[in-house]
């Protein structure tokens, strides 16, 4: 079992630092979520991998604690899940944002000395750029 | 048990969702309930200044479970310094962002700065790792907010990058947490000490790897090269109230540096040895090399102060990578007045630039007011890069001296020394472009660009000087404040490092507080 979930964590990690490292919007998003698998997967089996034990004490006369696992890896976990559920959310709403205002999904700044020479020129250097891209069309009644 | 303690997080917590959600369209209430808000905060966060003075760690147990199963917030002079120097920081931001119409510019301003003062002094105060951690993403995704503020092409790409990084730092926090939980079995910061101390050789490893880890994730917070590179981006995008506010950001990071690895990661632990130190001393030198030569080369002029940030942060983080309580002394007077004069750079900037229409440091016709605003900008540009008579000048006297064992001499002394006198050359030619050739200058090169400040201050009049420039003047009148004051400060600062060091009076407070309060 211990190989399975180190292989596992280490997939996971894996698969999230290459999406990252695409400094493209949706393909960070998902590598993040990747990411924080591994790291909620990571910390679960900090207090040691036990099967079939119970994190809450049956009582409070128990003498046997090597019949429970420990509960405070599982808190954690809750929370860090409660946290990066929520940094995706602000994470894809920065995304849609950044997205519909520079009409690209890079992640990435242009260097900051020079003059932002729009968006268009950028995308002629990057054919493989522009093929992949959509325009967002507002609808009429968002407008 | 001193309630007290936790006000400084319940306060801002509770007055956030009150803007967010009841005074959301009122702009005045909202400026009324904020700046009331952060005026309590100052006036707590002094009275905790006063209590920690006497020397007491002050813990608090949260739910009142003791110590290292339940979280507890801890007081010492280090905690009570950081959260008043948050405090006063706020008001003085709050105050520009107000009188400059910055809150009004997007919406949630408030509400979001309130969280923000939550998260860094909940992370100032915890005496949990864990809990630093909670508070760590408090804070972040509030500066998400504050950082998007008033919107903007640029500022979007900046913020994405800017919550990206921040994303992966997070992960890698949970990941040291993690090492660590598996390693000691704890997480509560005194129970650390402890347990790090008592380690068996067979965790040393891990305890090594989470250490390292830990480091990682606090020099991306405080700009620690090469962990630096979201934050020229960041900060010269940014709002200019809340890149001033950020100024305290960069210290959370060396905040946490000097509480975790100075007190359980030291160099006196068998366990991690010298490995803290010699990673950061290094990094610490390449980061004032890199600030200063960013200084140098920047053409517009937040990149220029965000250079300046980066560069002063590694001074700061040099002076903590010896891990020896004088030179923590220092590099705490250090962080103060750099602070200070991070945010009134910031600030003046913003005054500048709005003038100007765009922040290029081009030749361009002198704006109203060239004087008063070359004056500002000359005292606030002598306190960022050291020179007497301010308080920047004390404090890298005394990191120079506090750095003169002889084996980190040669390194210290030049990398400081050497970056010293190419920001003032920085600094020397920004303000002489910016003041002085523009009093000559008679044609109109204002390229329209597209940079975050040029769109904010496209269509915005030139507002004439009344009280717009006082936040910034007060943030120069505080560097001032702290040269003369140096004695007094140093002495309440080195009674801060010798409570650092001497880490048994924060254990003994932590696990053994509770029981003698039941007695």
């Amino acid at each position: 079992m211990e190989l399975l979930v180190a292989s596992a964590v280490g997939a996971l990690t894996a698969g999230g630092v290459y999406l990252i490292l695409r400094l493209r919007a949706f393909a960070v998003i998902l590598g993040l979520a990747l990411l924080s698998y591994a790291v909620n997967v990571f910390l679960f089996s900090t207090g040691r991998l036990a099967v079939n034990k119970p994190p809450v004490l049956d009582g409070y006369t128990v003498t046997d604690f090597a019949a429970y696992t420990d509960p405070l890896p599982q808190a954690l976990v809750l929370t860090a899940i409660v946290i990066s559920f929520g940094m995706t959310a602000v994470l894809v709403m920065f995304a849609l944002g950044a997205y519909l205002e520079v009409g690209d999904d890079k992640i990435d700044m242009q260097a900051p000395d020079q003059p932002d020479q729009g968006a268009t020129a950028r995308d002629a250097r990057d054919p493989e750029h522009e093929q992949i891209k959509f325009r967002f069309e507002p609808k009429e009644r968002d407008v | 048990m001193n309630h007290w303690i936790i006000a400084p997080v319940i306060l801002p917590a509770l007055l956030a969702p009150l803007i967010a959600f009841v005074m959301r369209h009122d702009i005045v209430v909202a400026r009324a309930a904020s700046a009331i808000g952060t005026l309590a905060l100052l006036a707590i966060s002094i009275g905790l200044t006063v209590l920690a003075a006497k020397g007491e760690t002050h813990v608090y147990y949260l739910g009142n479970w003791p110590a290292p199963f339940g979280i507890v917030l801890v007081l010492d002079r280090l905690s009570a310094l950081m959260v008043l120097l948050t405090a006063i920081l706020a008001v003085i931001v709050l105050l520009h962002a107000m009188i400059t119409e910055w809150d009004n510019r997007g919406r949630h301003f408030h509400a979001l700065f309130q969280f923000q003062l939550m998260g860094i002094c909940g992370a100032f105060l915890t005496g949990d790792a864990f809990n630093l951690f909670v508070f760590f993403e408090v804070l972040l995704i509030a500066s998400y907010g504050l950082m998007v503020h008033s919107g903007g092409k640029t500022r979007l790409q900046a913020g994405l990058q800017y919550v990206v990084m921040n994303l992966v730092g997070s992960t890698l926090f949970l990941f040291a947490l993690g090492t660590l939980y598996a390693a000691t079995g704890t997480l509560n910061i005194a129970d650390l000490v402890v347990k790090v101390q008592e380690s068996s050789a067979d965790d040393s490893g891990l305890i090594r790897v989470a250490a390292m880890l830990l480091l990682i994730v606090f020099g991306i917070k405080a700009a620690l090269v090469p962990l630096h590179f979201w934050l020229p981006a960041t900060y010269a995008n940014a709002p200019a109230p809340v890149a001033a506010l950020f100024a305290i950001m960069t210290k959370v990071g060396a905040y946490a540096i000097i509480r975790i690895h100075g007190m359980a990661f030291g160099p006196d632990n068998p366990a991690t040895d010298t490995l803290i130190g010699d990673w950061l001393f290094p990094l610490a030198l390449l980061t004032i090399a890199l600030g200063a030569v960013g200084v140098l080369g920047a053409r517009r002029v937040g990149p220029l102060l965000s250079y300046a940030v980066v560069g002063s942060m590694g001074t700061l983080l040099l002076a903590v990578s010896v891990f020896d309580p004088y030179a923590t002394t220092t590099a705490l007077y250090y962080l103060i007045h750099s602070t200070f004069s991070a945010a009134a750079l910031f600030l003046l900037a913003d005054l500048i630039v709005a003038r100007r229409g765009n922040d290029w440091l081009g030749l361009q016709p002198a704006t109203m007011h060239n004087g008063l605003f070359a004056a500002l900008f000359f005292v606030a540009a002598i306190g960022m890069v050291g020179m007497p008579p301010l308080s920047g000048f004390l404090g890298k006297l005394m990191i120079l001296d506090a750095l003169s064992a002889p084996e980190v001499i040669g390194w210290a002394w030049t990398a400081i020394l050497v970056a010293s006198l190419l920001s003032i050359l920085g600094f020397a030619r920004a303000g002489s472009i910016l003041f002085w050739k523009s009093t000559s200058a008679s044609m109109n090169t204002a390229d329209v660009s597209n940079t975050a400040a040029a769109q904010d201050h496209r269509s915005a009049p030139i507002p004439a000087v009344g009280f717009d420039v006082a936040p910034a003047m007060l943030a120069v009148a505080l560097l001032v404040a702290l040269a003369a004051t140096a004695g007094p400060v140093t002495s309440y600062l080195e009674a801060t490092s010798a409570q650092i060091y001497e880490s048994s009076g924060y254990v003994d407070a932590v696990l053994n507080g509770a029981s003698e309060e039941a007695r």
